[in-house]
């Protein structure tokens, strides 16, 4: 009894928000709406921790939905990039909802989407088939429309529709891909794919990979893709801000790192995401360095973020996909704090412009110290987790023999140093009347810079495991004889 | 037929991005349905026009591969969805401000 229910495991971060969603649709009262949604989040949360700590040891879960043998039927799989990527998309995501929770922004609407979004994320992190992981998207991206638009003024209502429209072009790019090597293989489920795509022709496959890097691309927001990110995050409340910079780029990071292992190994670095991963980047921090607003800025740097990620990626070591992996992990939980730091600074002050703001740190002491500290981890200062993820980078790619991507990078650690240092500066000191945050809104950061510090003082324990999750993706064997039964 | 049918796919890929270029609002929403109408054309070109039996009852070798199929329906109501969606933002948009230009102010 105990092995049939552990081998249901990997479907429930998808069904209880499922479930949660459509029981907030129902209209329950305020209360049992914030209990609602905070248990749905937990649950997703001690789930995936469970399976975090059942794979420790590499195994890999599938589950094959309504008992059609894997490739005919549609599989779910948790292997441990899977299950490290739900970890991390539940605790943002219950981070966030407790901050919007404390700014008062939770309606029924709300609550609601913000399930529908974790359940299409942890979807799309555990399915084994293409064509699923398109369902998944479109589930995801609905919420997010949803959550955007949610309560917009008219100027709002208009970014929002140009998100909703290149995200509609990246999903026309994902199906031209997936009838391109559907034609070619003749199947979609992922660990199948692994297996007949050497036989298939070279053509139709090549094209059909070239238009999935164009559509997670796109998502991911890599160069030179990535034009649309900073207009889109600038609209929604902190809360909603944190959960969408930290989680939504990175499901596109993680179709790459899925798709471009397991599906088309690359076999040695490769140049064209090398190039994409420079770019992305140098024009990222570029661009932050342009701004002034701390939402904006903040914007920025995610895209110049990705580019590490997708450095990890290009290197196609097990040394660099891990780095890579422990980068995301990483990434997502400093901005996300950075995005509710800076949340709360605006909720408080009605603005994040850099030139009406001012001395923040002189009545915020927590706040200022909780910004640092990610600010640090995010430019890669030691002992937090940054610097550990861009060291397993640097080293990955020196292995490679690839100097320039790491000289890229470490040039680009110090402009992201200087711009946080910018917002630093003009934010929390300086002149100015500012007013005191409410712990409330003060406490979720604070959350996830602990997590940051933690990590960074135990980083063998994330890295063995970010490591484990690299080796089902270059090594192959194991997630294909899990999910085929051999 | 293929290359027919491949033809067009093209025109509504072109029609769509023509359309997507265009000022007025309600023209972008149609250019963008058309461009999954576009990918919808392309899933049934993947499984090949060979025009084959119907699955069930069908002796091996000669049905039409009925999965492509099924993700176009799943396609099809996902972009339905969307539609309906951005066509409510448009209603939304219109209710805001009148005019339904968008332009980058």
């Amino acid at each position: 009894m105990v092995a049939r229910l552990l081998e249901a495991l990997p479907a429930l971060p998808i069904v209880v928000p499922h479930l949660a969603a459509i029981l907030l649709l129902l209209r329950p009262g305020r209360r049992v709406r914030r209990t609602l949604g905070l248990a749905s989040c937990l649950g997703s949360l001690a789930v995936s921790v469970t399976l975090v700590l059942l794979l420790r040891g590499g195994r890999v879960m599938p589950i094959q939905a309504g008992g059609w043998a894997a490739p005919f039927g549609i599989t779910i799989v948790a292997d441990m990039l899977g299950a490290l990527m739900v970890l991390i998309a539940s605790l943002i995501a219950l981070v966030g909802l407790v901050f919007t929770v404390a700014s008062g922004r939770d309606d029924r609407f709300v609550h609601a989407g913000w399930q529908f979004l974790l359940a299409g994320i942890n979807w799309a992190f555990l399915t084994g088939d293409l064509f699923n992981l398109y369902v998944a998207y479109e589930v995801m991206l609905i919420a997010s429309y949803f959550l955007l638009t949610h309560g917009t003024t008219r100027h709002q209502a208009r970014e929002a529709f140009g998100y909703v429209a290149i995200n509609l072009i990246a999903s026309m790019f994902f199906l031209f891909g997936v009838a391109l090597i559907y034609s070619a293989a003749g199947t979609l489920n992922i660990a199948h794919l692994v297996e007949r795509i050497p036989q298939a022709p070279a053509l139709p496959v090549r094209a059909g990979a070239y238009m999935l890097l164009t559509a997670f691309g796109i998502k991911a927001a890599i160069f030179p893709l990535y034009f649309w990110l900073p207009h889109a995050y600038a609209i929604p409340p902190g809360g909603t801000a944190a959960f969408f910079g930290g989680m939504l780029t990175k499901v596109g990071v993680y179709s790459l790192f899925r798709v471009f292992t397991l599906v088309f190994p690359s076999g040695g670095p490769d140049p064209l995401l090398l190039w994409c991963a420079a770019g992305t980047m140098l024009f990222g921090v570029l661009g932050a360095l342009a701004q002034e607003e701390v939402r904006r800025i903040l914007s920025f740097h995610i895209i110049s973020q990705v580019g590490y990620m997708i450095m990890g990626l290009a290197l196609a070591s097990q040394i660099g996909v891990a780095g890579g992996i422990f980068y995301i992990l990483h990434h997502i939980v400093v901005k996300a704090g950075l995005i509710l730091a800076g949340g709360a600074i605006e909720e408080t002050h009605g603005t994040g412009r850099l030139d009406r703001l001012g001395g923040v740190a002189r009545t915020n002491g927590v706040l200022a110290t909780v910004f640092v500290i990610c600010a640090l981890s995010l430019a890669g200062v030691p002992p937090f987790s940054g610097f550990f993820a861009k060291l397993l980078l640097i080293r990955a790619g020196l292995e490679a023999g690839q100097p320039g991507i790491v000289a890229v990078s470490i040039v680009v650690s110090i402009l992201t140093l200087m711009s946080m240092l910018k917002i630093y500066a003009a934010v929390f000191w300086g002149p100015g009347e500012p007013k005191r945050a409410p712990a409330r809104l003060v406490i979720p950061a604070a959350l996830l810079a602990a997590i940051t510090v933690a990590v960074g003082l135990r980083a063998q324990v994330l890295s063995s495991l970010a490591s484990t999750a690299a080796g089902h993706l270059t090594t192959r064997t194991t997630y294909v004889n899990a999910v085929m039964k051999r | 037929m293929a290359a027919l049918v491949s033809l067009l796919a093209g025109v509504l890929v072109a029609t769509g991005i023509y359309l997507l270029l265009a000022r007025s609002l309600l023209r972008q929403i149609i250019g963008l349905s058309l461009l999954s109408h576009a990918a919808n054309v392309v899933i049934l070109l993947a499984a090949g026009l060979r025009g084959g039996v119907p699955v069930i009852g069908a002796s091996k070798g000669t049905m039409t591969d009925p999965l492509p199929q099924a993700l176009i329906l799943t396609a099809i109501v996902i972009s339905f969805g969307v539609t309906a969606f951005l066509l409510a933002l448009g209603y939304r948009m219109h209710l805001f401000g009148g005019e339904e230009d968008r332009d980058g102010s």
